[in-house]
C-alpha cells in the first residue's frame, strides 16, 4: 500500500533522520560515542552525518563509556541537549555508575534546580550472532530505576518520532534499539509524525488472548498472533513501547478484555521486566484472569555464538503461539 | 454438609419469596434438580440444586420472604456424608453388635436398644473410592467470580481451561443446567405456535399460582418493571438509531430450509434476529455487556435476552445462552422453550441472571414500524424489531415490492455513541442478509 504522503523507510535511516533533524532544530543537540562520526557509527546509524554538521556535533569519543556519558550528563546540565550512543548494551554497563548515581539522581537530590535532558541510544538484543558479550538484552534493569525513562521503539515511525520529545523531555530518556530491527522497512507517512513517549500501543486488536511485547520481539509476536488467526484465535499485541514508566492501564485493560496473557521479553526472565508486569496483573487484574501468566523469555544462559544455538535460546515465534494456543484451548502448558 | 441458600436472581434482587418446595426432607438430589420455586418480583422461577446429595432440613416455611443469602435448607453432600464424622457414628453400631455375643456385660444393653435406622445409604457409601479426591480444584480468578455471580457450585464443573483448569467458559456452560427434562408436566408439548400465541393451559396454571399469593403477579412484575425502567430513563442517557432492513431473500431462504424441518422444528425469523444480533456483539463488543459501578465490562460471549410478554400484563427478557456459540437450529429450540416457560412462569435462575443484551421484538404484533426501547440496566444495548411488512423498495432504480423490517438500537451513551452504534446495526443487516452463516 503506497498511499499518498506515504514512504518505505527503514529502521536505521528513521533513526538517523530523527537524529538529523534534531541537529538542524536545535543547535544545542550534538551526538557523541564510539565510532559515530568518521565511520558512520557501528551499525551505520549515523552514516553521513559527519559530513553534514562536523566534528564539534558528531563527536568520537574514546572507549571509556564511564567518560563519555559523564561528558553528557555534564554538557546536559551546562544547557545542552546531547545525544549519546552507547555501542551496546554490554557495553552500558561501564557507564551504569553514571546512569544511576548520577543522570537519574541529580534532579532529585538538587530539589529540582538540575534537569538532564540528555538522550542515551543503545543498540540491544541478540540474533546477529555477536556472541555473549554483545547480544543481551539488559533494558529490563534501567527500567528498575526511577529517574530514568526508558524506551523501545520497535516500529519505523517510533524509531522515528520517539527522539523528539526523550530531547525535549528534562529527564534523562534512554533509547533502546534492537539491532535486529535495522534493517527493518515499512511504511510511514512523508513527514514525521508527532508520537508520545508515555504510552503503550495495541498492534493487533484480538479478543481471546494477549501478547505483551517490546522493542525486538514484536515482530515474532505479530507473526505468531497471524498464525493463531489462521486458526480463529484472535490475539491482542500489546506494544510497550514504554518500558518506564509502564502504561499499567493499557495493560490492564487488554487484560480486562482477552483474559489470558503470554509476555514476550527477549530478557531472562529471572527478576526481569515480563517478571514485573506478571506481578501488576497479578496485584490488579488478578479476577480477571482466567489462565495464568505465561512468559517467552530468552533462554537462561549467555547468548551463545553458534547460529541455531542462538536461535534457541531466544524468544521464537512458534514458542509463542504454542503457549498461547494452551492458554485458549485449554492444553498443558508445559511443552 | 452444605446450606441451600436464597439465590440472587437479578442485579437488582436483594429478597425473594419461597413459594413452594419441591421437595422434603430427606429426599435425594442431583446437581440440577429444581428443588424449589422462588418468586421474586419479577417472576416465579424454578431454582436448581448445585449439589447432589440428601436433604437434612428445610429451613424456610413456604411463602416466607427472605433476603438474598439467607439459608434455605441444608443438604448433606453425597461424599461428604461418608467421609464426614456421622459416618463413622453410624458404621461403629454395627460392628459393636456383631461383636456382642463375645462381650456378654454389654449385651443387654445393645440387645435392648431399638435397632438403629441407619440411612440405607450411609453404609455402602464409605467407599474409600471417594475420600482421596479432597485436591484443591483448579479453578481461575475469572471463573471463581462468575460462579459466584451465577451461583454455580464448582465441585461439579469439568474443566477444559489450560491444565484441566475450570474457567468462566466452563462455569458458564454448567451455570446453564440440564435442558428441561422434569420441569412441569403442563409443558409436555410445547406448540410450535407458542411464540405467537401463549398456551392457553399456561396462563391457566400463572392464574392458579397468582390465586395463592398475597398480591397478583401481575402487580409485582409491573413494580419491577418500573424500577428498573426507571433507573435506566434516570441513569442512562440513550442515543437511538434505526434501520430498515430488506428481509425478502432471507425469508425466501428460511421458507426454502423450513421445507424440509418437521413443523416443530421450523425456525421463526426470531432466531435469525437472536443469531444475528449475537454474531454482531463480535464486532462491536461494546453492545454486550454490563454497566456497574461506572464501570462497562464488556461481557465474552453473548447471552441475548428475548423480551417476552407474560400473560396478565408485562415482560420479562430472560437469555437465549451463548446464543453466539449456538446454531440457528438451537437457537430456534433455546427460544421456543424459553418463551413457553416465560409464560407459564418456570424460568430457571441461570437464564434470568445473565442477559448481556435485549432483543425487543413486536414483529408478530403486526403493523408496529419501530420499536423504540429503553436498555434494560445493567445492560448497555436495545435492539428493536418491528414487524417485518411488505414495502416499495427501491434499488438500482428500480422500485419493487419487498419484506422489510426496522430495526432499532437503543444504546448506553456512557459506553458506545452514535457511530459505533450504527456499525452495529450495519453489522446485525450484514448478517442478516447471509442467513446461510447464522
Amino acid at each position: 500500500m503506497s498511499a499518498a504522503g506515504m514512504r518505505q523507510l527503514q529502521y536505521r535511516l528513521a533513526v538517523r533522520e530523527a537524529i538529523r533533524d534534531a541537529m538542524r532544530a536545535d543547535e544545542r543537540v550534538f551526538l557523541m560515542g564510539e565510532d559515530v562520526g568518521a565511520y558512520g557509527g557501528c551499525f551505520a546509524v549515523s552514516l553521513g552525518l559527519f559530513e553534514e554538521f562536523g566534528p564539534e556535533r558528531i563527536r568520537d569519543t574514546p572507549l571509556s563509556e564511564l567518560a563519555f556519558v559523564g561528558a553528557g550528563i555534564g554538557a546536559a546540565l551546562g544547557g545542552m541537549r546531547p545525544i549519546v550512543e552507547i555501542m551496546t548494551v554490554n557495553f552500558s554497563l561501564l557507564a551504569l555508575d553514571q546512569i544511576v548515581n548520577n543522570a537519574a539522581t541529580l534532579s532529585h537530590m538538587s530539589g529540582g534546580q538540575f534537569a538532564i535532558p540528555l538522550v542515551i541510544r543503545i543498540p540491544t538484543g541478540g540474533g546477529r550472532q555477536l556472541a555473549a558479550q554483545h547480544s543481551h538484552s539488559l533494558e529490563g534493569w534501567f527500567a528498575h530505576i526511577p529517574g530514568l525513562k526508558v524506551l523501545a521503539p520497535a516500529t519505523v515511525e517510533d524509531a522515528r518520532g520517539m527522539l523528539a520529545p526523550a530531547l525535549a523531555d528534562p529527564n534523562p530518556v534512554l533509547i533502546f534499539e534492537h539491532v535486529l530491527l535495522y534493517n527493518v522497512e515499512e511504511q510511514v507517512t512523508a513527514e514525521p509524525a508527532a508520537v508520545d513517549i508515555t504510552s503503550a500501543a495495541i498492534r493487533r486488536a484480538g479478543r481471546d488472548v494477549s501478547l505483551i511485547s517490546y522493542g525486538g520481539s514484536l515482530p515474532i509476536t505479530l507473526e505468531a498472533a497471524e498464525a493463531l488467526a489462521a486458526d480463529g484465535i484472535e490475539a491482542e499485541v500489546i506494544d510497550l513501547r514504554v518500558l518506564r514508566p509502564l502504561d499499567e492501564r493499557a495493560i490492564l485493560e487488554s487484560v480486562a478484555r482477552t483474559h489470558r496473557v503470554v509476555i514476550v521479553d527477549e530478557g531472562w526472565r529471572s527478576g526481569s521486566l515480563s517478571a514485573e508486569i506478571s506481578a501488576r496483573i497479578m496485584e490488579h487484574a488478578f479476577f480477571d484472569l482466567d489462565a495464568p501468566v505465561q512468559r517467552v523469555c530468552s533462554a537462561e544462559v549467555p547468548v551463545p555464538y553458534a547460529q541455531q544455538l542462538e536461535q534457541a535460546a531466544r524468544p521464537r515465534a512458534a514458542e509463542v503461539e504454542r503457549v498461547a494456543r494452551a492458554l485458549v484451548e485449554g492444553r498443558p502448558l508445559d511443552g | 454438609m452444605a446450606d441451600f441458600l436464597m439465590p440472587s436472581l437479578g442485579a437488582d434482587m436483594d429478597a425473594g419469596r419461597l413459594v413452594e418446595w419441591r421437595v422434603r426432607p430427606g429426599d435425594q438430589v442431583e446437581r440440577g434438580d429444581i428443588i424449589a420455586t422462588i418468586e421474586t418480583d419479577k417472576a416465579a422461577i424454578d431454582v436448581e440444586v448445585w449439589e447432589s446429595g440428601t436433604v437434612e432440613a428445610l429451613l424456610v416455611e413456604e411463602g416466607t420472604r427472605v433476603p438474598v443469602g439467607t439459608p434455605l435448607a441444608r443438604i448433606a453432600a453425597a461424599a461428604l456424608s461418608a467421609a464426614g464424622p456421622e459416618a463413622p457414628d453410624q458404621a461403629q453400631p454395627v460392628e459393636t453388635s456383631a461383636a456382642a455375643p463375645v462381650e456378654p456385660p454389654t449385651t443387654p444393653r445393645e440387645a435392648t436398644a431399638p435397632p438403629r435406622p441407619a440411612p440405607p445409604e450411609a453404609v455402602p457409601q464409605p467407599a474409600a473410592a471417594e475420600a482421596p479426591s479432597r485436591e484443591r480444584l483448579r479453578v481461575t480468578p475469572l471463573a471463581r467470580v462468575r460462579a459466584e455471580e451465577l451461583g454455580v457450585n464448582l465441585a461439579g464443573v469439568r474443566g477444559t481451561g489450560p491444565d484441566g483448569a475450570i474457567t468462566q467458559a466452563d462455569v458458564e456452560r454448567a451455570g446453564e443446567g440440564e435442558p428441561a427434562a422434569a420441569i412441569s408436566p403442563s409443558e409436555a408439548g410445547p406448540p410450535a405456535a407458542a411464540i405467537e400465541e401463549p398456551s392457553e393451559t399456561a396462563a391457566a396454571e400463572t392464574g392458579a399460582t397468582v390465586g395463592e399469593q398475597t398480591e397478583p403477579r401481575a402487580a409485582t412484575l409491573r413494580r419491577a418493571i418500573a424500577a428498573a425502567m426507571s433507573l435506566s430513563n434516570r441513569d442512562i442517557p440513550h442515543y437511538y438509531l434505526s434501520m430498515a432492513v430488506d428481509l425478502s431473500s432471507t425469508l425466501a431462504w428460511l421458507e426454502r430450509t423450513n421445507q424440509q424441518r418437521g413443523v416443530a422444528e421450523r425456525v421463526l425469523p426470531s432466531a435469525l434476529f437472536v443469531r444475528a444480533v449475537a454474531l454482531a456483539t463480535h464486532e462491536v463488543p461494546e453492545m454486550n455487556g454490563h454497566y456497574l459501578d461506572g464501570q462497562f465490562r464488556a461481557a465474552e460471549r453473548a447471552h441475548v435476552g428475548f423480551a417476552v410478554a407474560v400473560p396478565g400484563g408485562g415482560l420479562i427478557a430472560p437469555a437465549i445462552l451463548e446464543a453466539d456459540r449456538k446454531s440457528l437450529v438451537e437457537v430456534m429450540t433455546a427460544l421456543r422453550e424459553l418463551v413457553s416457560r416465560a409464560r407459564a412462569g418456570t424460568l430457571r435462575s441461570s437464564e434470568l441472571a445473565s442477559p448481556t443484551i435485549t432483543i425487543s421484538s413486536l414483529g408478530e404484533r403486526g403493523g408496529i414500524d419501530t420499536v423504540y426501547g429503553i436498555v434494560n440496566p445493567p445492560q448497555v444495548a436495545l435492539v428493536g424489531v418491528g414487524s417485518i411488512v411488505e414495502r416499495p423498495w427501491a434499488e438500482g432504480g428500480m422500485v419493487g415490492a419487498r419484506r422489510q423490517v426496522t430495526l432499532s438500537l437503543s444504546g448506553d451513551h456512557r459506553v458506545s455513541d452514535g457511530h459505533r452504534g450504527a456499525l452495529f446495526l450495519a453489522a446485525i443487516d450484514r448478517l442478516l442478509r447471509d442467513p446461510e452463516r447464522l
